[in-house]
């Protein structure tokens, strides 16, 4: 039976797209049928961090609206077999999506699919609440920073009340925190919260940390997920989070200053 | 000596100053969390009635709607000044 995972996160530009599709191409790297669904309607944005852009025809508002087929809209992934990429709509605004339609839609992927991951807009709005309504699971990306604290202890408190799970007294939606942005450095010289201090304060478990890193540019400029940069900080930390994910137990990386020897600083250049 | 103490005195990091923030805003996000939306607007609307009469603080109310099984309980604390 696939498992829905919404990303999401309450503000925007804290890494949910980048998340969402890292995740599923980590996912599908381990082999699990995987499907990436963007619920960003009227600005959609996975199919470019993918690299999927120029072949997008159909999208989840044609499907909803029986426009198009699931099938048809599916875009599978060129590099990693078991990856598809459901883009969400350019030009429709979100009240083309219906509660409806979002469900039978993932009552058919559930079918095919392993894990269902739905990449939210920001905000708290429709397209947000829909993108979550449905969801086993949750990943909730945050910032060390106050108003991506603050966000996502509301995005909680959505969870616990507007799904599907909650309104349904099913088990709740399981929640998952991870800090993306987390630069060691700025942490240790007091200048950022502590990964202690945001699980203090939204006390959620922690799925992921993913510092800060120069790889994340690079890999949304080529269209090229993160987690194909394996030599990459971040690329790693994802890869770690997959498997928490999966149940696997992993240490902890990343959260700590790294301290490079003279000879990597020397010839180890910048590449992170 | 005064200059001593200037270099030794710490700056309050800005981190723990976010935290300590965060700590207060997200208690008071968690208690209006399940309410229903009329709450604060019934809020603002009672802290005018009891103005009518007495001066009092923007803290000095809290309002408070528990449910138990077939009934719910609105609780309305007012703190008064010494007069």
């Amino acid at each position: 039976m696939a498992k829905i995972i919404v990303v999401t996160s309450g503000k925007g530009g804290v890494g949910k797209t980048t998340s969402a599709a890292a995740i599923s191409t980590g996912l599908a790297l381990r082999g699990k049928k995987t499907v990436v669904i963007d619920f960003d309607v009227g600005l959609r944005n996975l199919d470019l961090i993918m690299g999927c852009e120029r072949r997008v025809v159909y999208d989840l508002v044609n499907v909803i609206q029986g426009e198009a087929g699931l099938n048809q809209a599916l875009i599978r992934d060129k590099r990693v077999e078991n990856l598809f990429i459901l883009p969400a709509s350019q030009t429709r605004d979100k009240d083309a999506l219906t509660q409806e339609g979002v469900e039978r839609i993932l009552e058919q992927l559930k079918q095919d699919f392993d894990f269902i991951l739905c990449d939210s807009p920001a905000g708290i709005e429709r397209g947000a609440q829909l993108a979550m309504y449905f969801a086993d699971e949750a990943i909730v990306v945050t910032n060390p920073e106050v108003s991506s604290v603050r966000d996502s202890d509301r995005i909680l408190g959505l969870l616990g009340s507007k799904t599907r799970r909650a309104e349904q007294s099913l088990d709740p939606v399981k929640e998952h925190l991870l800090i993306t942005r987390y630069n060691p450095s700025r942490v240790t010289s007091g200048d950022m919260l502590t990964l202690d201090d945001i699980r203090e304060i939204l006390s959620v478990d922690l799925l992921g940390l993913i510092p800060e890193s120069e790889a994340v540019l690079r890999a949304s400029n080529q269209g090229v997920p993160v987690t194909h940069d394996a030599a990459s900080d971040a690329g790693q930390a994802y890869s770690d989070t997959v498997s928490r994910l999966l149940g696997e137990d992993m240490p902890l990386r990343f959260h700590e200053v790294q301290r490079r020897g003279l000879l990597n600083r020397m010839f180890g250049g910048g590449r992170r | 000596m005064k200059l001593l103490e200037f270099l030794k005195r710490e700056r309050k990091k800005s981190a723990s100053v976010a935290k300590e923030r965060l700590q207060i805003i997200v208690a008071h996000q968690r208690g209006q969390r399940g309410q229903p939306d009329y709450m604060p607007l019934l809020e603002r609307e009672l802290l005018e009635v009891i103005r009518r009469y007495v001066q009092v603080d923007d803290d000095a109310i809290q309002i408070s709607l528990d449910s138990e099984d077939n009934c719910s309980v609105l609780e309305l604390n007012v703190t008064l000044p010494k007069s």
